[in-house]
């Protein structure tokens, strides 16, 4: 069901590394135990997120919540599409709901990261 | 803690996939297709909401009336048997024990309906207050009752078809005792929490999942969906209405929070907390309940704060995305002098002020 050259961390983003980009977005699970999304705030181009902390914020109907960066980088693109059309990451979590792009500074982070298989095996043991 | 509490309609909420979660100890649905597509749907079908987890307490005698009277700021005497009003128990200092619905089921006898959340407190006042008075009986019946609201603009039609009784004879805020729902013997009201038409069906919880099916069954055709607590919130949010614990509590009255038409401060007898309203009044309320619609792109949430020059002037009870109005609203009480429609405020979203700008209460009105 996961694409498979995604990495994942245990707070349900995800991470897919391209040449010297990696997009990041929020897993299919992040999405379904969220709800209806109705507003993103990202960051901007140029800024810093760094590994762990929050680099942007997805509200649902109830509930605001931190999105935390699987590696750290500098901003390169955002998806301005989340803008007006933030329920995107509930149709497409993996595609059209990507939430930004960055060059990583530290490719060695994703050894932090689950390769698909162990997500699917950690996604189990989750509550929702 | 424990496992949740079930209510009857347990399995029915299983069998077509609610989402359960923990609400205050009971185990109900937050949504199940999703909360503002179950909001749409109220607004423009029906929903079927599972409201079991309310209280329900019977009050009877020959001193009913007085002790109601008493109990609650508004005046119960103007109940006709069979019409319902909507109420606050509050304590003497003035500030709300809970909102409640009475309703006049007999001469001498009153159904109270009140908050889940606030049920165990609320029976212990209730009792504590009913000691001190002769000739009533009050009964916790919460565990004798199923109760199921369903509304919309088609809640009629659609349980128009599953009796002989002519519902479009009962009038909003009335109730019928004893109406026979295809073979379960039901209480029904005409009233809810979501701004739209619709009924509230009291009935044994032994006949609670038969009533579900065939509510659901006769729905079918209107588009009839099962409603969560999701939507449960936005709706009565869009539509104005307050909840314990955001608008009332401990220390507000139903004077802060737009509510003095449910308050009878003018009714002969005296009740818990009228000299302490008073009081405000004279005084001067220290705050008010506005409505606020964002005029930049962020939403407010429960607790934020509102500023205007720098100054904190007020607190954010109830906000959200509203699903029907597409926009960024709240309720929230700010400092008397600040509650002019169109003032500018700044609402303190994550360090940042973010524009608002004051509009009407409620809402949203449904449309007659």
């Amino acid at each position: 069901m996961w694409p498979k050259n995604f990495k994942f961390t245990e707070d349900h983003e995800w991470v897919k590394v391209d040449g010297d980009e990696a997009q990041i977005g929020l897993s299919n699970h992040a999405q379904d135990a969220l709800g209806d999304i109705v507003f993103v705030e990202l960051p901007e181009v140029g800024d810093e997120v760094v590994q762990g902390e929050p680099f942007g914020v997805v509200e649902s109907v109830k509930a605001v919540s931190d999105c935390y960066a699987p590696l750290s980088g500098t901003v390169v693109k955002i998806n301005e599409a989340l803008i007006d059309n933030p329920g995107l990451i509930n149709e497409s979590p993996h595609e059209n709901g990507w939430m930004i792009v960055i060059e990583p500074s530290d490719l060695g982070e994703l050894n932090d990261l689950m390769d698909t298989a162990e997500y699917e095996e950690y996604e189990k043991t989750v509550e929702h | 803690m424990g496992e949740p509490k079930r209510t009857p309609f347990y399995q029915s909420h299983i069998k077509y996939g609610g989402k359960l979660i923990d609400f205050g100890g009971w185990a109900l649905p937050v949504q199940y297709s999703g909360i503002i597509d179950e909001h749409h749907k109220v607004r423009k079908e029906a929903g079927l909401f599972d409201v079991s987890h309310m209280g329900e307490v019977t009050v009877e005698g020959e001193n009913a009336l007085a002790f109601l009277q008493y109990l609650v700021a508004n005046d119960v005497a103007r109940l006709e048997i069979g019409q319902i009003l909507y109420t606050h128990m509050l304590y003497p200092t003035g500030g709300t024990v809970d909102d409640l619905l009475v309703y006049r089921t007999g001469e001498k006898d009153y159904l109270l309906v009140i908050n889940a959340a606030n049920l165990e407190k609320d029976w212990n006042w209730i009792q504590e207050q009913a000691a001190k008075c002769e000739n009533v009986k009050v009964a916790n019946v919460s565990d004798d009752m199923a109760e199921l609201a369903l509304q919309g603009p088609k809640a009629e039609p659609i349980l128009q078809k599953l009796t002989d009784y002519d519902l479009s004879s009962i009038k909003y805020y009335w109730l019928v005792k004893d109406i026979n729902i295809d073979g379960v013997k039901c209480l029904v009201s005409r009233t809810g929490y979501t701004g739209e038409d619709g009924f509230e069906i009291f009935c044994a919880p032994g006949d609670a999942e038969d009533l579900w099916e065939k509510v659901m069954g006769a729905g079918e055709e209107f588009g009839l969906a099962p409603t969560g607590l999701g939507c449960r919130d936005t709706l009565r949010f869009e539509a104005g209405m307050p909840l314990y614990g955001q608008e009332l509590d401990k220390e507000t009255s139903p004077l802060e929070a737009r509510l003095n038409r449910f308050v009878a401060l003018d009714k002969e007898e005296d009740f818990i907390g009228k000299e302490a309203l008073k009081k405000r009044l004279d005084e001067g309320l220290k705050k008010r309940l506005v409505g606020l619609e964002m005029l930049e792109r962020a939403i407010p949430r429960s607790h934020y704060k509102i500023a205007k020059e720098g100054q904190e002037i007020g607190e954010v009870t109830t906000g959200s995305y509203s699903p029907t109005l597409e926009r960024n609203i709240a309720m929230a009480y700010v400092t008397p002098g600040n509650t002019k429609l169109g003032t500018e405020v700044d609402v303190m979203i994550r360090n940042k002020a973010r524009k608002a700008k004051i509009i009407k209460l409620p809402f949203y009105r449904r449309p007659r």
